[in-house]
């Protein structure tokens, strides 16, 4: 490990490991933060940057007592349900300028750069809509299977319940994620240019399961179409082998039931699968033997290849990474310093095997180690110590999955796609660190 | 499920049920029941390539005109030309460009996805609204539109699916990303020592981009990294947000923000043209109110603005007051 432990790197924003200020030298720390501002204008310089953080009042600080020390505190479920602390508020989904019309057929991102670990926070998870987002009530949602089946049937909500239930993590991934980035680069943060993506722990009940219930045709089976019960009837079709695989159709989000933006009260699961496959709200599950074509799987969610052809059904998310801090439109305070590179790798053809990182652009690379638990078709968590020198640097991570595949270079998948195929951009990022210590989304 | 109802699916079972996949051995659940073909009816509304599932009906594209001027042509153009929203005609033969444009003409394979998709997701603020008539109609107009069909074409169960859409054979299949275990198209290799001959920045984004459409990106991010002994104080905690919701939520909810934007005309007024033609006028709110609970034409333009109900009068009453004040941000 090129590391040196006695001084600790500090970003000014949003480092993944927070570390405790020991060894930290403020004064050059306020150099560096204002660069080479003067007078009022370092002073204005310093107060923008506390807009985004909240700086300690001394009176609150050892060997003072604070008053939150002192005062009797609010009583239990003073807020029922919770809510995240009020310093957490710039943690949010965001709507990218620009990338919509309407906000009903719109997305919000996910702040991939301000979180931990591989689960995403509920009220965190992208939200993607067509049409816009329905309330249901639960009690007036039915989900039916008909088709190709014995007994086409109707589920309430609270049969779905009753079934026999299974829990798994798996991450969701939009398959326009990245799709800004197939020129240039278009977006400034991580939460932009990679936040159409989230996992959680899901839990549902095995659409096989299902499927067995209503007795469904394994001879003429080839597809099941899959439809929501939104305004924009959302339809995509599932083929058979993912369907029997380890597809659910599922009621819970970590450990409670689905938010209203992830499909409450009832969405499909397709694990590894482009994200909007796991049709939210969903109302009906039709048994085919033969693909459906729908308006999101034609004129859209198709992939133009450079000779004018579109793929079509192209539904697993490849292999891929990227690292969330140091990430675009944060800043680095301490040259020469301890900073560790993490983020987050995920294949949809199942586990990450490693993930490598470099810093020089993609010349030399080392190995991240990986956070336990590693899972099939979730997202991993990668870390590499990393003693920044102060000098410019490139920083790419790059997922190998469980099957060999390599995450790919921006060049080689421009090379076999072009650059208009807006869904499957699965290209190793790179963030540049500029010799201030600010990270800026680029391309080599 | 009634009792009789459980029996008649168990025998039911029994008689039909060899070659079925019904598993061995699972437990007999008995959760849910039987659909009625009344049921299924009502929501089996999806159309196959073939044809499957179109209803009876039929539309004509001079039927299909008046449709789309009352229904679409707020978003999507008189001719299906509009840049605002989704394009749905022009483009042919822009698909192995570096400009592509999508649209029903140059890119759509059938004739049968345009009606599945206008019928379940169509117009926008109320779908599954028209007739199988009407969505028949505009599926022939919006063809014409796009010299697909002739004027005189009339859709229907057995036309749509002949349509002989321009780009019918512009998909192929990619089992490199349909299959598990596909082939991939690409094939990085997994080097870890001098590596690349040499590396350049190849792309970036412009000079003040960043600060022109995003503005500060500092408040993206959570602020720890910055807190130590030594911090000055700095600003207090931004004030919470206000109990009741506000206006910039009202409109959200309300759907308000489909044809109005606070800036710009979309299919209505920019909310700050309404309040520079309102300034200073005394029945500016009873006026304005007027207008969103009763419906208004012909005021800003040819679309008219249908009758609103959802907001209570004390939303209403906000969000004008809102809009008077010019639509601010926050």
């Amino acid at each position: 490990m090129e590391t040196s432990t006695d001084k600790q790197g500090r970003l000014v924003l949003a480092p993944e490991n927070f570390l405790p200020a020991h060894g930290r030298a403020r004064r050059n720390a306020l150099a560096s933060l204002i660069g080479g501002a003067v007078g009022g204008a370092a002073a204005l310089a310093l107060g923008e940057a506390r807009a985004a953080g909240y700086a300690a009042d001394p009176k609150h600080l050892p060997p003072n007592v604070p008053p939150w020390s002192q005062d009797l505190g609010k009583p239990v479920a003073a807020d029922p349900y919770g809510a995240p602390s009020p310093y957490e508020r710039n943690i949010i989904r965001r709507i990218s300028p620009g990338l919509t019309t309407t906000t009903q057929s719109s997305v919000a991102f996910t702040p991939l750069q301000n979180l931990f670990g591989i689960i995403t926070p509920n009220g965190l998870h992208f939200e993607r809509d067509h049409n816009g987002r329905p309330d249901i009530n639960p009690y007036e949602h039915r989900l039916m299977i008909h088709g190709l089946v014995r007994q086409p049937k109707l589920y309430t909500m609270e049969d779905l319940l009753r079934f026999p239930s299974v829990s798994r993590i798996h991450f969701i991934e939009c398959g326009a994620n990245t799709a800004m980035e197939w020129g240039n680069p278009a977006v400034p943060t991580v939460q932009y240019t990679h936040g159409m993506l989230a996992c959680s722990e899901w839990t549902g009940v095995p659409l096989s399961s299902l499927l067995d219930d209503v007795g469904f045709d394994a001879k003429q089976a080839k597809f099941i179409l899959a439809e929501g019960a939104d305004a924009a009837g959302l339809t995509r079709t599932i083929g058979i082998d993912f369907a029997l695989d380890d597809v659910l159709v599922a009621y819970g989000q970590n450990g409670e039931m689905l938010r209203p933006e992830q499909g409450y009260p009832l969405r499909l699961l397709v694990p590894g699968v482009q994200g909007i496959s796991n049709v939210k709200w969903l109302r009906r599950l039709k048994v085919g033997d033969a693909p459906w074509n729908t308006r999101e799987e034609s004129l859209q969610y198709s992939d133009l290849m450079p000779d004018g052809m579109s793929r079509q059904y192209t539904w697993i998310q490849e292999a891929k990474s990227v690292i969330t801090s140091p990430s675009g439109g944060q800043h680095l305070l301490d040259k020469d310093g301890y900073y560790c590179i993490t983020g987050l790798a995920w294949s949809g053809r199942g586990k990450v095997r490693r993930v490598d990182v470099s810093t020089d652009g993609g010349r030399n690379w080392r190995t991240a180690t990986l956070q336990e638990p590693v899972l099939g078709k979730a997202l991993t968590r990668f870390r590499l110590d990393w003693h920044w020198d102060g000098s410019p640097a490139l920083l790419q991570s790059r997922c190998i999955d469980e099957t060999g595949f390599v995450q790919p270079k921006m060049r080689q998948l421009r090379e076999v796609r072009g650059t208009r195929s807006i869904y499957h951009n699965n290209a190793i990022q790179t963030w540049q660190v500029d010799a201030e210590g600010r990270v800026h989304n680029v391309q080599v | 499920m009634c009792r009789s109802e459980r029996i008649r699916c168990a025998v039911f079972a029994a008689l039909c049920g060899a070659g079925l996949a019904q598993a061995a051995g699972a437990p007999d659940y008995r959760l849910g029941r039987a659909a009625t073909a009344q049921e299924i009816a009502g929501w089996d509304i999806d159309v196959r390539p073939d044809g499957a599932g179109l209803p009876p009906g039929s539309g004509s594209v001079a039927d299909g005109e008046k449709v789309y001027e009352a229904h679409c042509s707020a978003c999507h153009g008189t001719f299906g030309d509009s840049n605002e929203y989704i394009a749905l005609a022009g483009g042919v033969g822009s698909l192995k460009t570096d400009a592509p444009v999508r649209t029903v003409g140059s890119k759509l394979n059938a004739a049968t996805t345009l009606f599945d998709y206008i019928n379940r997701a169509m117009p926008f603020p109320h779908s599954k609204s028209l007739t199988p008539g009407e969505v028949y109609a505009v599926t022939a107009y919006v063809l014409n539109l796009n010299d697909i069909v002739p004027a005189d074409f009339v859709a229907d169960r057995a036309s749509l699916p002949a349509v002989k859409m321009p780009n019918r054979d512009g998909y192929e299949p990619f089992p490199g990303l349909s299959k598990v275990d596909g082939k991939p198209d690409t094939h990085n290799r997994a080097c870890m020592h001098d590596c690349e001959k040499s590396v350049a920045v190849t792309g970036s984004l412009p000079p003040n981009f960043v600060a022109g459409m995003y503005g500060s990106l500092d408040d993206n991010f959570r602020g720890l990294a910055t807190m130590n002994e030594q911090a000055p104080p700095a600003g207090a905690l931004p004030a919470t947000t206000a109990a009741g919701p506000a206006a910039p939520a009202l409109i959200q909810k309300y759907g308000c923000v489909a044809c109005h934007s606070a800036d710009r005309k979309i299919v209505g007024p920019a909310f700050r043209d309404v309040a520079a033609k309102f300034k200073g006028h005394a029945d500016a709110v009873a006026t304005l109110t007027r207008a969103v609970r009763g419906g208004s034409t012909g005021v800003w333009g040819s679309v008219p603005m249908p009758p609103q109900a959802g907001p209570t009068d004390a939303e209403l009453a906000g969000i004008i007051e809102w809009i008077l004040a010019g639509a601010p941000d926050k």
